[in-house]
């Protein structure tokens, strides 16, 4: 009897294990299953961000190249103004040096197609070099200097040299000196500084994107100089000290909302309210930082309330059961444990922010401006601004140059997000 | 009896009229001096959750310088009403109080009152351990620091004897700049003990102080308590019967918010006045 029952407990327990079995395959499928489905999504999302990243980088790396020629400028006796050098002819000087070059060339308008392929760049390049190291009259400067857009197209192979005539910007003159030039060695493509250091231009060649980066450089400053401060402080007000009521309610409602709002519409704000009623200067990184800090402040707030939330209440308990009060809590406890996730809040919000063109479009910023902004009430572009109107640009040259802009915005975004996380590393190695 | 726990019907209350006090018998013990002055005493006092009673009408005297134990099962409000000495529920939206809870002739709850300075009197070690993520010595330190001790010296010697009583100085001694939290569970209580006694407060509130440790850890705990004995009044949340008995003078019984019953320990284990305390620490139910 004892026997039959034992056996009878473990057919019965045989008969459960059964069923687990096959419920546990069961139940290792479907996390199997979804582990692939984890993983299908993610690869899914890195192509996507690879092909992007490929074309911006496949359009945009031929921009940190452009295309250069030397010239020969034979420096003669009463070309210089000996009193003044800024007042010489410098476009004259380099005219003669190409014409000394095609001697064959006389005709006026053969004369100013040859004269097209020279950037009107290369007159600045010679009065910097020749005003750094004044030149000895009879000498002759051999210059780097910068090509044509269209020189510049052709010689990076985005425009044909075999196709008819009227379908390219350049003519078979044209190309004919090009190949002069070519089989004297004296075109090559360089690198690129110009790009890196000057401001907008009409002209391709001599567009850079240093300006708008100076110009969200100083907006990004006034964005994160105002709403760091006032949106830790109203997010540690709102969660440590305001009382639970409908008024605090209603701004937290509100708070919420705003993050939702349109950015466009901080900018009609920022039109109406800074440029309309206060008066300040249109178009500079003042008023732009301070449209962008209405824009990141609910952003901030909120991620920092989140962060305050997540400190742990027994942390509090057993600071207030020591004797703290409220604000050495919150201070010497609360925020530090917090400020990592604040950190983190606060970058993406300024990420958000030097991505922004929408509410800068209202106050002025879309403007055309050539000159490197020195400060935060000159008039200045910022690099979406700048990526907008270069996309905008009919010549086949600013194609490149954009994807130039958007790869100098993501390696400025990537840098901060680098920076959070190496500030996020360095407080939590503090506690 | 005379030191009573009146059932929020009663409204004859005999607790916490200390001029109609007589000397009640001492417990068994002879360190147990007769009489005392009532050093937290309660007057109708209830805790709420939102609509949720949880600490109902409590009258009752908590005695100087004597250990009181809270038993009960649990969710019956032990925690609840030693936070509510300290005024820890503060930090809960939803709670409230109503009645009196009085200390030192003060009242706790009252308009008046400044909550930090009733917290540095009033100690607290919490049921779960929630030492600060800093180094050992700071967990220590930050409160006498708080409190103005400023010389080097006269902390470390402070955090030593602390760490010493809470029987953790042996563990941590060579690794006082360590971070707390890579303590163990049971190290970290104790390191919480430790800070609380740093403080020097006049009251100790222990909620379960011993629950996450081992026999010899609450040896030692129980050691800490029998020293202190006579010098501060500690009330002490015990799940332990063995603990309530060996360590307190006192002891009170909550059963689902209701004090039912309060007397000189020895005589609430041997001879309960309510049939509810004797299922409950005869272990019929739990
Ligand atoms: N923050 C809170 N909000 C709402 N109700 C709570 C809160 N904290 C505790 N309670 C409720 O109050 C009652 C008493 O809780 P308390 O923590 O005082 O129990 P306890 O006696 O300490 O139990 P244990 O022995 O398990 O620690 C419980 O019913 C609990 O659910
Ligand atoms: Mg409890």
């Amino acid at each position: 009897m004892n026997n039959s029952s034992t056996k009878n407990g473990s057919r019965n327990a045989g008969r459960t294990i059964d069923i687990v079995n096959k419920g546990l395959k069961r139940r290792y499928r479907k996390e199997k299953r979804f582990r692939l489905y984890g993983i299908l999504s993610i690869a899914a999302s890195a192509a996507f961000l690879a092909f992007l990243l490929t074309s911006i980088v496949m359009n945009g790396y031929s921009a940190f190249l452009q295309t250069c020629i030397r010239l020969d400028v034979p420096i003669e006796a009463g070309m210089i103004d000996e009193s003044n050098p800024k007042r010489s002819d410098f476009q004259g000087i380099i005219k003669s040096a190409i014409r000394e070059y095609y001697p064959d060339v006389t005709e006026r308008r053969e004369k100013r197609e040859l004269y097209s392929l020279f950037s009107s760049g290369a007159a600045y390049q010679l009065r910097n070099n020749v005003l750094d190291n004044p030149p000895e009259a009879g000498a002759t400067l051999s210059l780097w200097v910068l090509a044509d857009d269209d020189v510049d197209m052709l010689m990076k192979g985005h425009m044909k040299r075999d196709v008819p005539e009227s379908e390219r910007r350049l003519n078979d003159r044209q190309l004919r000196w090009i190949e002069k030039l070519e089989n004297d060695d004296r075109i090559e493509k360089r690198f690129n500084t110009t790009f890196f250091t000057s401001g907008d231009s009409r002209e391709p060649e001599l567009a850079g994107i240093w300006g708008a980066v100076r110009g969200s450089f100083y907006t990004m400053l006034v964005t994160l100089a105002l709403s760091f401060p006032i949106g830790i402080a109203a997010a540690v007000y709102l969660e440590e000290f305001a009382p639970k009521n409908l008024a605090t309610d209603f701004i937290e409602v509100n708070i919420n909302n705003l993050a939702a709002v349109p950015s466009i519409v901080f900018g009609l704000l920022g039109l109406a309210v800074f440029l309309n009623f206060f008066g300040m200067p249109r178009s500079t990184p003042l008023v732009g930082g301070i449209v962008l800090m209405l824009m990141t402040l609910p952003t901030i707030i909120i991620a920092s309330r989140a962060a305050l939330k997540a400190v742990p209440p027994s942390i509090r308990e057993a600071a207030l059961g020591v004797g703290s009060s409220k604000l050495q809590v919150v201070s010497s406890h609360v925020l530090p444990l917090a400020l990592p996730g604040m950190l983190t809040g606060t970058i993406i919000g300024m990420a958000q922010a030097l991505g922004e063109t929408a509410p800068l479009l209202m106050i002025g910023m879309v403007a055309f401006i050539v000159d490197i902004p020195g400060g935060f009430t000159d008039p200045a572009a910022v690099m979406p601004v700048q990526i907008y109107l270069w996309a905008d640009s009919p010549e086949r040259a600013f194609v490149e140059k954009t994807s130039a802009a958007i790869m100098v915005l993501l390696g400025f975004l990537i840098a901060m997000n680098a920076l959070a996380v190496v500030m996020r590393k360095k407080f939590e190695r503090r506690w | 009896m005379q030191i009573t726990a009146e059932k929020k019907e009663s409204t004859t209350s005999v607790a916490t009229e200390s001029s109609k006090r007589e000397i009640f018998l001492p417990p068994d013990r002879e360190r147990v001096r007769e009489g005392g002055t009532p050093h937290v005493s309660a007057k109708n006092f209830s805790i709420f959750y939102g609509n949720f009673e949880a600490v109902k009408k409590v009258n009752a005297d908590i005695l100087s310088k004597y250990v009181t134990a809270i038993i009960g099962p649990s969710g019956c409000g032990k925690s609840t009403f030693l936070r509510g000495i300290n005024r820890m529920n503060d930090l809960i939206p939803s709670c409230y109080t109503t009645g009196t809870l009085m200390c030192d002739g003060e009242d706790i709850y009252g308009r008046y009152t400044d909550e930090v300075q009733l917290r540095k009197k009033i100690g607290m070690v919490f049921q779960k351990p929630n030492p600060f993520p800093k180094s050992i010595f700071d967990n220590i330190a930050y409160g006498p620091r708080l409190h103005g001790v400023k010389d080097k010296k006269t902390l470390e010697e402070l955090v030593e004897k602390s760490l010493r009583k809470a029987a953790l100085w042996d563990e941590v001694k060579d690794r006082l700049e360590r971070n707390a939290l890579g303590l163990s569970g049971g190290q970290q209580q104790r390191l919480c003990v430790a800070r609380t006694l740093a403080v020097d407060p006049d009251i100790l509130l222990l909620d379960e102080p011993t629950s996450a440790l081992d026999p010899k850890a609450t040896a030692k705990i129980e050691d800490l308590i029998e020293e202190l004995r006579g010098s501060y009044t500690i009330l002490i949340v015990t799940h332990n019967m063995q603990q309530a008995s060996r360590v307190s003078d006192y002891t009170m019984f909550y059963y689902e918010g209701d004090l039912i019953e309060y007397a000189p320990t020895k005589q609430l284990f041997t001879n309960p006045k309510d049939q509810v305390t004797e299922d409950y620490i005869t272990g019929r139910f739990s």
